[in-house]
């Protein structure tokens, strides 16, 4: 298993990066934690003449207060997410996301920016980003822009990054005051990967009824995406186990379901209500104890 | 295309050359002879070929040897001090944590690293923590009661 011959560069700069990537035509191929690109590029599922190792750029890792929320850097590994104080305390979920990700080892290598700029449609942290409101920043030749994580993901391992952008952070919105969180997954057992996931982001009001609801799904189709119809389903409710589980009904709406040896489409669908049940008990019960 | 770099391996420099593709785990077992880390799936799933690199456990395959230049890389060849075994291999021989042998420098060297993050609370966290090395012999029960006796021992002594 030997990846096709390839040019390796570490910059120092962001900028070099982007002249690199430009250099290639968008032919290269950004290198954080490996831990997706690896398995492709030895698979030859990616044969890029140039790989551009960013994991020498300063000032790409590290988490911060920003404009009422967490700025990420992009090669902050998973584990860093899962045992950041800030993380932990201001947007749990992320942190609570990030434990469910592969293994240790994987976790210290694999970077938040490697997870959503890949796309994989089974991937844990794109639904919890999705969830908490979030966006990345990319930089291209043009400059700098911002792509909320709603209009990230366009289809299997398709961003709406063009070839010639590095995303550089990422930003989610703090879990807020009568807020909670939760992710939940069902995961195939070999390999870790979500077979279904929700990430639920919960804000209920003084009476006790759903203020806000942000639910994201993961696993089922051919990107993670918000489940509309089940927020739908819960705003302005009183968030009883019957609201939940009606609302969960609607986990799989507008989604196009993917079928695979592991489980097919009804399979798929099942768990992704069940789940989505789950995810969202678990979420309120945090936010009715949260003051 | 070649690079020529070098990775400090064991509290050793060793330089070496190698074609651009060459993963960590290659450049330690073909450019460096340390044929102690393994090579089981390759693709990041089995942890066979866990070391650690600047003291936390990656996989070795999922690694480029061009992103460790630098950085300090033990495998489990420089575990064993003045011809003393590290306490987690001698945990693992008392116990028979191992049959065929095959999994057990990557198991080791994820629970040495395990140990130092504290994961070591209670059986169940030792499992949830192990979780990214696959032994096919199934030598799970003693791999943990290798590891829960290392951390009795460790917070003992303390
Ligand atoms: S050989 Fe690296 S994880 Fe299996
Ligand atoms: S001892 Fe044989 S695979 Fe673990």
């Amino acid at each position: 298993m030997f990846p096709v011959e390839f040019e390796y560069e570490a910059p120092t700069t962001v900028e070099e990066a982007i002249r690199l990537l430009a250099e290639s035509g968008g032919e290269a191929k950004i290198l954080a934690g490996g831990h997706s690109l690896l398995p492709m590029l030895k698979l030859r599922l990616a044969q890029p003449p140039l790989v551009i190792d960013i994991g020498r750029i300063a000032g790409l890792s590290g988490v911060s207060e920003q404009d009422g929320g967490l700025r990420i850097g992009a090669t902050t590994t998973e584990t860093a997410i899962q045992d950041s104080e800030l993380v932990q305390r201001l947007c749990p979920l992320l942190s609570e996301t990030a434990a469910h990700i592969g293994d240790q080892q994987v976790r210290n290598r694999g970077t938040i920016g490697g997870t959503l700029a890949h796309g994989d449609p089974a991937a844990d942290m794109t639904a919890a980003v999705l969830a908490a409101g979030g966006s990345v920043t990319v930089q291209g030749p043009n400059g700098e822009r911002t792509i909320p994580a709603d209009d990230l993901f366009l289809d299997m391992m398709t961003t709406a990054l063009e070839p010639d952008e590095v995303l550089t952070s990422v930003w989610v919105q703090t879990e807020g005051p009568r807020t909670g969180s939760a992710y939940e997954k069902f995961a195939n057992a070999a390999s870790g990967y979500a077979i279904a996931g929700v990430a639920s982001v919960i804000t209920l009001a003084a009476d006790g009824t759903v203020a806000r609801a942000r639910i994201a799904i993961t696993g089922v189709g051919s990107k993670a995406t918000r489940a509309s119809g089940v927020e739908a389903a819960l705003q302005g409710k009183r968030a009883d186990d019957q609201t939940i589980a009606a609302a969960a009904e609607h986990a799989v709406e507008g989604v196009d379901l993917i079928g695979d040896l592991h489980a097919d489409e009804s399979y798929r669908e099942h768990l992704a209500k069940v789940i989505a049940r789950r995810s969202i008990q678990r979420a309120v019960g945090r936010a009715a104890t949260k003051s | 295309m070649d690079i020529v770099s070098t990775l400090r391996v064991n509290r050793t420099e060793r330089p070496f050359t190698a074609d651009t593709r060459t993963t960590l785990l290659d450049a330690l077992r073909e450019q460096l002879d340390l044929t102690g880390t393994k090579k089981g799936c390759d693709q990041g799933a089995c942890g066979a070929c866990t070391v650690l690199l600047d003291g936390k456990r990656v996989l070795s395959c999922l690694s480029l040897a061009a992103q460790c230049e630098g950085r300090e890389v033990t495998t489990i060849e420089g575990l064993a001090r003045d011809g003393k075994l590290h306490p987690v291999q001698a945990a693992f021989i008392r116990h028979d944590g191992f049959q065929c042998g095959y999994c057990t420098p990557g198991q080791i060297m994820s629970a040495v690293a395990l140990l130092k993050e504290g994961r070591a609370g209670s059986d169940e966290e030792i499992r949830e923590f192990m979780s990214g090395n696959l032994c096919r012999c199934g030598a799970y029960p003693n791999i943990v009661a290798a590891i829960r006796e290392v951390a009795r021992l460790g917070s003992e002594s303390q």
